[in-house]
C-alpha cells in the first residue's frame, strides 16, 4: 500500500501498463513535451520516446481515430483527450466506428483502446468547457465507461481499460487529480462492470459516482457523526454497463435513494439509475428516488452564477433529509 | 530632440497624415499592452477566473488587422481575444468587466475572458473550442452574400487550430461558394507547448489555400503597417467575392494563458523575446524616425495608464450577476416546462398522503 493522489495513480499505472506491453503507447495534445495538460502523463515522454508518448495535432477526430485504427491491428492504444468537452469533436470515430467496428463486422476485428478524460466544472470555465457529458458515451452499445472516484479504483480500473478488448471512456475529474488515497502494490484490475458499496448502512442509499462518489462518501461521514444517520453509499464506477443488481439490493435493504450527478438532470445518468430502481425495487422504496443534478443552463462564467448551477454538499444534505422525510411519513403512515 | 521637432516641421502633410496613423498603431499597441498586464495582475488577485489568454506580443497584428476593417465588416475569433475586443472599439470597461464574470461586462459576465461578443461592434465571438469560429464565420460570410451585402467576414484562428479538420471544411466551403471572408492565421509559433513544425505538416500555412485555389499571404507580424496593408488587400479580395487566407507571424510573449509558466520554453528563447520586444522595436523605431519623442512617449503611456485604471476601477464596481437570472438565457424563445430548477430543488414537490398528517 502507498498513500498517493489520483493523479500519480494514473501516471504510474500508465508508465507500469507500458513497461509491461510493448502495444500500449500514449496519444493525445500536449502529453509529451508540456507533460500534459493535468501533468498526468508527466515524464513518460523523456522514459518511452516519440514513438509511445505521441503529441498529436489539435485534431481530436483524427488522432482518435488513428487510435482506434491503430487498434484493429491489435497495439492497445491510451488516448487523451484534453477535457471531455473537446472529445465531442471525435464523437464520429468513437461512437460511430469504436463503439460499431466489433459488432457491425460480425466479431471479427476487436477494438482495445482506452480514452482516458476529465470532466469537472467548479472552475469557471464557462459554457463549452464546463459540461459532463460522459451519457454520451455511457448511452451507447459497444463503449464501456469507468469512472473511478479514489486513487486505488484510478489504478484498478485503468488496469482493466488498458487490458480489455473493447472501446473504454475512462472518464476522470479535474477535482479528483489532488485528492489522495491508499493505493494497492499488486497491479489487480477492478472488473468494469462492478459497483462497489464503499460504505454501508440501512437508512438511505446514497448513489455517485465520479467526484460526486466522494461528495456522497463525505456526507455520509458527517451526517452520521451529526445526525447519527446510518446512511450506504454506492460508488457505481462503471457507468455502462450499469451494475443495477448491487443498487437493488441496496435500496431493497436501505427503502430510499438519492443519486448524486455532476451531469444534467433531465435524460442523466442519475435518469437510468432512478428508473432502474423503480424497476427492480418498487415495492420496496418508501421515498421517491431524489436526483442530485447540475442546473440545466449553459454554464455561466460568473461565479455566482456557476456556483448556483453547480451540486453543492447543502444541496446534497438537503435531499437526503426531505427524503427521509417523506420516508418518515409513510412508514407513520403504515 | 531639436532635430526631431525640425524633421517634424519639413514633413509633408501626407507624411504628417501617416505620423498620425503611426502614432495611433502605437497607442492602440500600447493599450492592448497594458490592458493584457493589468488582466494578468487581476488573474492572480482571484478577480479573474477561468482561463485567462493574453494577446502579449501579438499587439501590432491584432491592431493592423483590426485597423482594415470597416466598422461594418464582422470578426469571429477564438479565446485569445481582448485586444480584438478593445480595438473593435468596445470600451476598454466592458471588457474588464467581462474578464471580472460582471454584469457590464460586453457578454453580461456570462461569457469571461474566452467569450467576449458584442453585435453593435461586430465583434461575433470570441470562442473557446479550438476551431469552433471557422465554419460559423463561413456561414456569416454566406449571409452577407446571401443578402448582397457589401460587408466582409473576418475570421482569425491560430496555428495550432490550422490542424482541425474545420479548418479545411470551412475554406473549402468559402472558396466553392465564393464567400466574402479573410481567414487570418495568427501564426505564433506555438499551440500551447507544441511548435508549429510539430503540429503542421506544412508549417508554412498560407500555402495552405493553394489546395482551395486561394489567394493567399504571409505577412510580418510585428509590424502594424505591414499587418494592415496585407490585410486590406485580403479584405478587399474577400469583399468582391474572392476568400483570402492571410498568415500573420507574430509571437506569443509570454504562456499559453497566464498559468503556464512556458517551461517547455529555453532561457536563450524567453530572452531573444524580451529583447526583441515588437512594442518597444516599434516604439524606438517611430522615435527615430522622429515621429514620437520621449513627451510623447510618456503622454502616451500616461493617456493609457488612465485608461486602463478607469476600466479596473469600473469592473471592481460592476455587480456581480443575480443569482436569480440563472435561467434567463437557457432559451430565446420561451417554451413551456423549460427545466428551471436548482440543483436541490426537487422535481415535485411531495404530495400528502391519504391519512397521514404533513
Ligand atoms: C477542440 C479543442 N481542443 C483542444 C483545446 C485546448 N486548447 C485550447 S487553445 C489550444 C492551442 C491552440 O493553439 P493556436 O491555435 O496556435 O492558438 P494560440 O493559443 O497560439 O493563440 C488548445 C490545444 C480546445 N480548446 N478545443
Ligand atoms: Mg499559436
Amino acid at each position: 500500500m502507498s498513500l498517493i493522489t489520483y493523479r500519480q495513480a494514473l501516471h504510474d499505472t500508465l508508465r507500469a501498463e507500458m513497461l509491461r506491453d510493448e502495444n500500449v503507447f500514449l496519444m493525445g495534445e500536449e502529453i509529451g513535451v508540456f507533460e500534459g495538460s493535468y501533468k498526468i502523463t508527466a515524464g513518460l515522454l523523456a522514459e518511452f520516446g516519440e514513438k509511445r508518448v505521441r503529441d498529436t495535432p489539435i485534431a481530436e477526430e483524427g488522432f482518435a481515430g488513428a487510435a482506434i485504427g491503430a487498434a484493429m491491428l491489435g497495439l492497445r492504444p491510451v488516448v487523451e483527450m484534453m477535457t471531455i468537452n473537446f472529445s465531442m469533436l471525435a464523437l464520429d470515430q468513437i461512437v460511430n466506428h469504436a463503439a460499431k467496428i466489433y459488432g457491425m463486422f460480425g466479431g471479427q476485428a476487436r477494438v482495445p483502446m482506452v480514452i482516458r478524460t476529465p470532466g469537472g466544472g467548479g472552475q469557471q470555465l464557462g459554457a463549452t468547457h464546463s459540461q459532463n457529458i460522459e451519457l454520451y458515451y455511457s448511452f451507447v452499445p459497444g463503449m464501456k465507461v469507468v469512472a473511478p472516484s479514489t486513487p486505488a479504483d484510478a489504478k484498478a480500473l485503468l488496469l482493466a481499460a488498458i487490458r480489455d478488448d473493447d472501446p473504454v471512456l475512462f472518464l476522470e475529474n479535474l477535482a479528483l487529480y489532488n485528492t489522495k488515497g491508499e493505493v494497492p502494490d499488486d497491479d489487480t484490475p477492478a472488473e468494469i462492470g462492478r459497483a462497489a458499496i464503499t460504505r454501508s448502512g440501512t437508512d438511505l442509499t446514497l448513489i455517485g459516482y465520479s467526484r460526486m462518489a466522494n461528495v456522497a462518501s463525505g456526507v455520509a461521514a458527517e451526517l452520521a457523526d451529526s445526525d447519527g444517520l446510518d446512511i450506504e453509499v454506492v460508488d457505481l464506477r462503471s457507468l455502462r454497463p450499469l451494475d443495477r443488481d448491487t443498487i437493488i439490493s441496496s435500496v431493497r435493504k436501505t427503502h430510499a435513494a438519492v443519486v448524486l450527478e455532476d451531469d444534467w438532470l433531465t435524460y442523466g445518468i442519475g435518469a437510468e439509475v432512478a428508473a432502474s430502481i423503480s424497476d427492480g425495487a418498487f415495492d420496496d422504496l418508501d421515498a421517491p428516488v431524489r436526483r442530485v443534478a447540475m442546473a440545466e443552463v449553459p454554464m455561466p462564467y460568473a461565479k455566482p452564477l456557476e456556483t448556483a448551477a453547480l451540486p453543492s454538499k447543502d444541496d446534497v444534505v438537503g435531499a437526503i433529509r426531505q427524503t427521509l422525510a417523506a420516508v418518515g411519513r409513510r412508514t407513520a403512515g403504515v | 530632440m531639436a532635430t526631431q521637432a525640425r524633421q517634424r516641421q519639413r514633413r509633408t502633410p501626407a507624411a504628417a497624415a501617416s505620423g498620425e496613423r503611426l502614432r495611433q498603431f502605437y497607442k492602440d499597441m500600447l493599450l492592448i499592452r497594458r490592458f493584457e498586464e493589468r488582466a494578468a495582475r487581476a488573474y492572480t488577485e482571484a478577480l479573474v477566473g477561468g482561463y485567462c489568454h493574453l494577446n502579449l506580443g501579438e499587439e501590432a497584428a491584432v491592431v493592423g488587422l483590426m485597423g482594415a476593417l470597416k466598422p461594418t465588416d464582422y470578426l469571429f475569433t477564438n479565446y485569445r481575444e481582448h485586444g480584438y475586443a478593445l480595438m473593435r472599439g468596445i470600451e476598454p470597461k466592458k471588457v474588464m468587466a467581462e474578464l471580472y464574470g460582471r454584469v457590464d461586462g460586453v457578454s453580461k459576465g456570462w461569457g469571461g475572458s474566452m467569450h467576449m461578443f458584442d453585435v453593435t461592434h461586430r465583434l461575433l465571438g470570441g470562442y473557446g473550442i479550438v476551431g469552433g469560429q471557422l465554419p460559423l464565420a463561413t456561414g456569416a460570410a454566406l449571409a452577407i452574400d446571401y443578402k448582397n451585402q457589401e460587408d466582409v467576414v473576418m475570421c482569425t484562428l491560430g496555428d495550432g487550430t490550422a490542424a482541425i479538420g474545420a479548418f479545411h471544411e470551412s475554406l473549402n466551403i468559402a472558396a466553392l461558394w465564393h464567400l466574402p471572408i479573410v481567414f487570418a492565421v495568427i501564426n505564433n509559433g506555438l499551440g500551447m507547448g507544441t511548435t508549429v513544425e510539430r503540429s503542421a505538416a506544412e508549417p508554412e500555412l498560407y500555402k495552405r489555400g493553394a489546395a482551395y485555389r486561394m489567394e493567399s499571404a504571409r505577412v510580418d507580424g510585428s509590424d502594424p503597417a505591414s499587418v494592415c496593408e496585407a490585410a486590406g488587400k485580403a479584405i478587399e479580395s474577400a469583399r468582391g467575392g474572392k476568400p483570402y487566407l492571410l498568415e500573420v507571424v507574430t509571437e506569443r510573449l509570454r504562456g499559453h494563458s497566464v498559468v503556464d509558466p512556458a517551461k517547455y520554453r529555453s532561457a536563450e528563447e524567453t530572452e531573444r523575446l524580451k529583447a526583441h520586444d515588437i512594442l518597444r522595436v516599434f516604439g524606438e523605431k517611430l522615435a527615430a524616425d522622429g515621429i514620437l519623442d520621449d513627451d510623447a512617449i510618456a503622454g502616451i503611456e500616461k493617456e493609457v495608464a488612465d485608461i486602463v485604471t478607469e476600466a479596473a476601477d469600473f469592473a471592481a464596481a460592476s455587480p456581480h450577476p443575480d443569482a436569480g437570472t440563472l435561467f434567463d438565457y437557457t432559451y430565446a424563445s420561451p417554451v413551456p416546462n423549460d427545466s428551471r430548477r436548482l440543483p436541490g430543488q426537487p422535481l415535485f414537490e411531495p404530495l400528502p398522503l391519504p391519512g397521514v398528517p404533513t
